[in-house]
């Protein structure tokens, strides 16, 4: 799950790093009036997205008036803003954060990710900061600085320490610097993350770190124990259907083919359409049904495919291991009869347990649905069945 | 010969008395695997399926000599059963358990090293579909009769798609000596090359099957070690070639693997690195099936 920046800095400031004083607004009278309540004489409005490349999407607006900031939350308020980490569609913008934007003398980089490779927290900073950090990583791998937490102890204050001094900080500003990446790391930690970027970091002339901007990922398997996560949610920057896809737990994506996917297993899911792919159709999403593909998941999974205009043929590639071939083919006999669904092509794969009793029901229903034995064959089929209902 | 279980290892099911560890326990009962215990806290002197329960993993060992486990625990305790276990000495632990926190497998991990390496459990998941040894014990949640008894190994990260190969490989003849899902989540408890190690020694096994999906080190890991050590071939295939872009918030993450997480890449470091790579999930059979026969 992701948070916008003001959460994220939210978050961060509640650990001790010390962030611009800012406030969030939904309207361009709340922004003018944070303008007034922040103080200062000049202020940023930034478009509240879950993407960064927010500055060169014009996402970002530095103001020197109250009517300029009055002006700039207009401007992004009810637009979609489109970066490139957004898509084409781009996302839509119904928050903005004001913050005072104080001169800064240097801009640092300071990132938290969950190293699969090694299984621990890799910390990563570089004198850098503002840019791309993949840039940094492929121009000047060399001043990356790295290091990796131990997760029995956790971050140590002579590691945080080591970064401060190799970014080339002076005294006052290391111990602070020290207070940012200690406090960065507990708000990784105690919040369940799985991704957290400072970018930038700034120094400022009279010697204070602050977090410019940020953002935090979070690990969905943990939300269980993070209700403040949860309660951050913002449901209008996931595709709906991906929003109403997990509100059911299954796993959607949407995608730009004509071919629609029912598949039980991620794995069997992404394999499915590489099959499609590989038979020259191209599919519509991913999905996966789960493991136990109960009637009602099926259901909803048919509902959630066919809400996609663009979907011809419907290929649904069930192989039974914890559930049954006969529960599932009763699950969509019963989907097919209540979403009343006509004029779209369906071609049906069953394997695994009680494949007989399963294909059985499906042949006695009287609905036309296309049976095949393989993979292959079902995607043939399904592309076959896209071509001839074109 | 197999790897991991066979016939003889004794079982121990956590959660036994759950909906999912019920069914599974019988499941596997009736496969013919040796389960001697089941533990459930506050079940303790009961009997399931015909097998005791205990409170606690220590007490089961001690008195069964369980030396495998497997987990049918909710996410939110399974770290905790884990570790559990492996302070009870149980030698192998199948984690079938789906959504457990990445922070908690980085600390179940972590506790793993405080036992010296001869005395390491080996566990396999979290979120995957278990091992099985065709004819002999299954320890998870496969259907058993889709696996044929014979001489492919077989490692996959997706359940489902490991059943696919498997019914592939039936439908042409060919048998599995041990097949094992080593789970789609981000920390797995072990790779395709902790198993792969344990392939390379088993006479039964002839040629090995491994089927990856896109993120991860993990199969470029074990493509590189399989040049160098491993003497049986490798026929390899990585799920998701139209699999999106993830769609991600910052950078931080897309610079940590040195080589490239992508299906398509991860193909090219499999062939580079001599794997015969099967042209599409529906070939894994027939690939197997050349490669068995041109060795």
């Amino acid at each position: 799950m992701d948070v916008h920046e003001y959460q994220a800095k939210e978050i961060l400031a509640s650990h001790g790093v010390d962030i611009p004083p800012g406030t969030v607004a939904f309207s361009p009278d709340q922004a003018v009036y944070a303008a007034t309540e922040l103080g200062g004489s000049h202020w940023v409005v930034k478009a509240q997205i879950h993407a960064g490349a927010r500055g060169k999407a014009g996402g970002v607006k530095l103001c020197r008036t109250y009517h300029e900031v009055q002006q700039a939350a207009r401007d992004l308020l009810g637009k979609r803003l489109v970066t490139g980490q957004t898509g084409p569609e781009g996302k839509p913008v119904q928050r903005v954060y004001v913050e005072v934007a104080d001169p800064f003398e240097r801009e640092l980089y300071l990132g938290y990710v969950l190293d699969r490779k090694l299984e621990r927290v890799r910390v990563i900073a570089s004198k850098h900061g503002g840019m791309e950090i993949e840039e940094i990583a492929k121009n000047t791998p060399d001043e990356l600085l790295q290091v990796i937490v131990e997760p029995a102890v956790g971050l140590q204050q002579f590691q945080a320490r080591e970064l401060a001094f190799q970014l080339g900080l002076n005294l006052k500003q290391v111990s602070r610097a020290v207070k940012t990446i200690m406090g960065a790391y507990r708000a990784f930690r105690d919040n369940d993350a799985t991704m957290l970027e400072i970018n930038p970091l700034v120094v400022t002339k009279d010697d204070k770190v602050l977090a410019l901007d940020a953002k935090m990922s979070f690990d969905d398997n943990a939300l269980f124990r993070r209700r403040n996560i949860v309660d951050m949610n913002d449901p209008s920057q996931s595709d709906p259907r991906e929003a109403q896809a997990s509100e059911h737990s299954l796993n959607y994506i949407g995608l730009d083919g004509e071919i629609g996917c029912i598949v039980n297993g991620a794995g069997l899911a992404m394999a499915t359409m590489d099959m499609i792919k590989h038979a020259g159709g191209n599919p519509a999403n991913f999905l996966d049904v789960g493991g136990g593909a109960s009637p009602e998941r099926v259901a909803t999974a048919f509902r959630l495919v066919l809400s996609d205009r663009r979907v011809k043929v419907v290929l649904v590639n069930i192989f039974a291991g914890i559930n049954r071939c006969d529960w599932v083919a009763q699950g969509v006999v019963d989907a097919v009869r209540a979403e009343k669904i006509e004029g779209v092509p369906l071609v049906v794969r069953l394997a695994g347990t009680n494949v007989e009793a399963g294909k059985k029901i499906i042949t006695e229903s009287g609905i036309p649905i296309i049976q095949a034995d393989t993979l292959a064959e079902a995607a043939e089929k399904a592309v076959a069945a896209f071509k001839g209902a074109k | 010969m197999s790897i991991l279980i066979d016939e003889k290892t004794p079982i121990l099911v956590q959660g036994i008395t759950g909906d999912k560890g019920s069914f599974h326990t019988k499941e596997m009962i009736d496969y013919g695997s040796n389960v001697v215990a089941g533990v459930t806290p506050g079940k303790g002197g009961k009997t399931h399926h015909g097998v005791p329960v205990f409170n606690t993993v220590r007490e089961a060992v001690r008195e069964t000599g369980a030396q495998a486990s497997i987990t049918f625990v909710a996410p939110a305790f399974c770290a905790d059963a884990i570790m559990e276990a492996a302070d009870s000495g149980v030698r192998l632990i199948c984690s079938i358990t789906d959504g457990i926190p990445a922070q908690d497998m980085m600390r179940v991990k972590r506790y793993f090293l405080r036992f010296p390496k001869d005395r390491r459990p080996m566990m396999v998941g979290p979120n995957c579909a278990g091992i099985i040894s065709p004819g002999k014990a299954m320890l998870g949640i496969m259907p058993g009769h889709i696996y044929k008894q014979g001489s492919v190994g077989l490692i996959s990260r997706s359940g489902t798609l490991g059943y696919e190969a498997a019914s592939q490989l039936k439908a042409l003849g060919l048998g599995i000596s041990t097949s094992v899902g080593i789970g789609g989540d981000p920390i797995n408890g072990s790779s395709f090359l902790d198993h792969l190690v344990l392939f390379d020694k088993d006479p039964e096994t002839k040629a090995v099957l491994i089927i990856g999906e896109i993120g991860g080190p993990q199969e470029a890991e074990a493509s590189a070690w399989i040049k160098e050590n491993f003497s049986k071939p490798v026929i390899g295939f990585v799920a998701g070639l139209t699999a999106p872009k993830g769609r991600r918030m910052g950078h931080a993450g897309a610079i940590i693997s040195a080589t490239g997480d992508s299906a398509a890449e991860k193909t090219e470091i499999m062939k580079s690195y001599g794997l015969t790579v099967a042209p599409s999930p529906a070939e894994f059979g027939s690939t197997v099936a050349k490669v068995l026969q041109s060795a």
